[in-house]
């Protein structure tokens, strides 16, 4: 028990830590860096709460593309961060306004929660499986594949049609490319292309 | 366990997908210029899966543990659709020639956007609703920009882009409200759940579903991205939008404020009425100013929208018919105009001004004639088809005592009856700057079968259409 609280204040300060740094590095590059560090944090937290299958998702999703995106992005384009950061002074009180919201929204959710009430789930009669008999990626793959096949086969459609997409909008043929002609390399043979000749000596070709 | 879903009430979409694969495959072997045996292949296919759909089990069948449903009320619907993606890709084999974007992709993408309109209509839960949507709307987004190389293209479609993920996130977001008020996602469950009432989160979350969807029906006040969009994509893409994905949606739309939202009728009611009123007024101050008759069409198309919403605010049966009706009309009324418009080429090079149709009648008679009965009809002038459209749609909203939004409604109509009749003034009464180039004769088939069908022949269809449209209305309310 104990050992799980460590690591779970060691992954939560962690995370909170690098949270504050993704906002307040002067390098980009360094924010998006903190900002995997804080994902694989978060995805430490998972583990820890039996959610392996929504930390794999953290791990692969947002750390393997979302965040390698942001990187190619921040590298990529020239983008002059300080010039960004100008109005920060000024939008500080809308900001605030926001978070302000935002956490009284989390007392509010905190209470309900406490005072024992549900917020909805009339007609939530779908039995979720007993954890210690499956993990939660068996548990997935078990409606994914049965229930809600035709979901996942139309997102299948989907991906194809996005497939489609990026082909027709941005493939070019030009013409004038060098391509590899394996057929014409492989009929070489070393009499068309070898010369051997005796070169005299102190004469030159 | 789960036992193996029944796949007979989706046995049209899965050939569908199927065939668009199939397509897609003979278009990458076969490489440049197939575009033309594609795009027929693809209306071969749209034909297959109207006929499957004819022949599918009768009565209302759920499969796929509840996340699709199929009944007469979607059949319609989805021949509708079927009809408008046939005619659309007919429509664009020579266009698209003409403009060098020859390629196979794009019938592929219309019947991969078709396929998720047919996914649309027969959404039974909010995932289905949802992932049907995106189909759809993905592949209409990379059509938009097809001319990749024009400016005017690409800005289309980044704006309908973003602006698409914009109102799905909102969509989305209604959706979780719904989820977490009520419990579930599937429509049959919220329908029970909400029988006596619902939760203030239920409702937030319905309105959010509703904006979503006017969205993609570009109801105002949701309609922005309409005209910009009209006017950059390609002509061809334009005649596929302002059809297909407007029946789709609003099919889609009817389907979730009538099934599972149908006891809070007395909420969404009001939200519908403003977004008729405001698309009818907006549709008709809008068009006035607009030179380009794609720009026109799209404030035209908005204007429809506010009409067949008028129907849906009644809530009733009888306004439901009234939509689907109003659908089939403006479906050929639509088809008919964009035909022509397709056809406007002076020396090789497409045109869209109103300006440019002056004088047609002494160049062009036939297809000036077809253009003055469209245009006739789209205003609602008896005896046209458009009249009896806004007939099907106004007498349920009387019916239910809508007075204001009928008024509204009339006002609105005369308004735009100025600029239709400014699109025939241009044709008949000025004079020639430049004459129009000869239509290719398939835009010439469907011009004369959509001028027809508009008047006077639709007379004979109005009774299976009418008959048609009450089965599926009363397929929708009996569901309940």
């Amino acid at each position: 028990m104990t050992l799980t609280a460590i690591a779970f204040y060691a992954f939560a300060i962690i995370l909170l830590a690098s949270a504050v740094r993704v906002i307040t590095a002067k390098n980009p590059v360094h924010s998006v860096l903190f900002l995997i560090l804080a994902f694989f944090n978060a995805a430490g937290l998972f583990v820890l709460i039996g959610a392996e299958f929504v930390a794999m998702i953290l791990v692969i999703v947002y750390v393997g593309a979302v965040a390698v995106l942001f990187l190619f992005v921040v590298m990529m384009l020239d983008i002059n961060f300080q010039e960004l950061r100008q109005g920060f002074m000024r939008y500080m009180p809308v900001g605030l306004v926001v978070g302000a919201i935002l956490a009284v929204e989390l007392v509010f959710l905190a209470a309900t929660q406490l005072a024992g009430g549900p917020v909805g789930g009339q007609a939530n009669n779908a039995p979720i499986p007993p954890v210690d008999q499956v993990t939660n990626t068996e548990a997935i793959g078990h409606i994914l594949y049965t229930d809600y096949v035709y979901a996942f086969q139309v997102s299948g459609l989907i991906l194809l049609v996005a497939m489609i997409g990026a082909i027709v909008l941005t493939l070019r043929s030009r013409p004038g490319v060098r391509r590899q002609q394996i057929g014409q390399q492989l009929d070489r043979k070393r009499a068309e292309v070898v010369q051997v000749r005796k070169v005299p000596t102190r004469g030159g070709v | 366990m789960a036992t193996f879903p029944d796949l007979a009430p989706a046995l049209p979409e899965i050939f569908l997908a199927c065939a668009s694969m199939a397509l897609l495959m003979i278009g990458v072997f076969r490489g440049e210029g197939s575009l033309r045996l594609v795009s027929w292949l693809t209306v071969a296919s749209f034909i297959a899966t109207g006929f499957l759909l004819l022949q599918g089990p009768e009565g209302r069948n759920v499969t796929f543990n509840g996340l699709f449903v199929s009944d007469s009320f979607g059949t319609f619907a989805k021949l509708l659709i079927l009809i408008a993606s046939s005619l659309a890709v007919i429509l664009s084999v020579n266009y698209l020639e003409k403009e060098r974007v020859a390629r196979f992709e794009y019938p592929v993408l219309i019947a991969l956007a078709t396929l998720g309109m047919l996914a649309m209509v027969s959404a039974n839960d909010l995932i289905s609703l949802y992932v049907g949507l995106e189909l759809q709307s993905l592949a209409l987004y990379v059509i938009a920009a097809f001319k990749r190389d024009v400016a005017k293209s690409t800005e289309a479609g980044l704006k309908y882009f973003v602006l698409g993920a914009l109102s799905s996130g909102l969509l989305l977001y209604g959706s979780s409200l719904v989820y977490g008020f009520a419990g579930t996602t599937s429509f049959d469950k919220l329908a029970a759940v909400l029988e006596g009432g619902a939760s203030v989160g239920v409702v937030i979350g319905m309105v959010f579903v509703a904006a979503g969807l006017a969205f993609k029906i570009s109801a105002v006040p949701f309609h922005m991205w309409t005209p910009d969009v009209y006017e950059g994509a390609p002509t061809s893409v334009t005649a596929f939008f302002a059809v297909a994905p407007k029946v789709a949606a609003i099919t889609l739309f009817i389907r979730v404020l009538v099934g599972p939202f149908g006891d809070l009728a007395m909420q969404w009611q009001q939200v519908i009425q403003f977004c008729a009123g405001a698309s009818m007024i907006i549709g008709a101050l809008g068009a006035i100013q607009q030179k380009n008759i794609k720009r026109l069409m799209a404030y035209s198309s908005i204007g429809h929208i506010g009409y067949a919403l008028v129907g849906l605010s009644a809530g009733s049966q009888e306004g439901v018919r009234g939509v689907l009706i109003y659908m089939a009309i403006y479906l050929a009324m639509n088809v008919g105009v964009f035909a022509v418009i397709l056809s406007m080429r002076q020396s090789g090079r497409a045109v869209e001004e109103v300006a440019d149709l002056a004088g047609l009648s002494k160049t062009h008679p036939m297809l000036a004639f077809a253009m003055a009965v469209f245009m006739w009809s789209l205003a609602g002038v008896p005896p046209a088809a458009g009249f009896w459209g806004k007939w099907a749609v106004f007498l349920p909203a009387i019916q239910a005592g809508l007075y204001p939004l009928a008024i509204v409604g009339v006002i609105a109509s005369g308004i735009s009856c100025f600029y239709y009749l400014r699109v025939i003034k241009a044709m008949y009464f000025d004079d020639v700057t430049e004459p129009l180039d000869r239509p290719t004769p398939t835009a010439g088939f469907v011009v004369a079968g959509a001028a027809l069908f508009v008047f006077p022949v639709y007379i004979v269809f109005l009774s299976p259409i009418t008959s048609g449209a009450a089965a599926a209305a009363a397929a929708l309310f009996g569901a309940r």
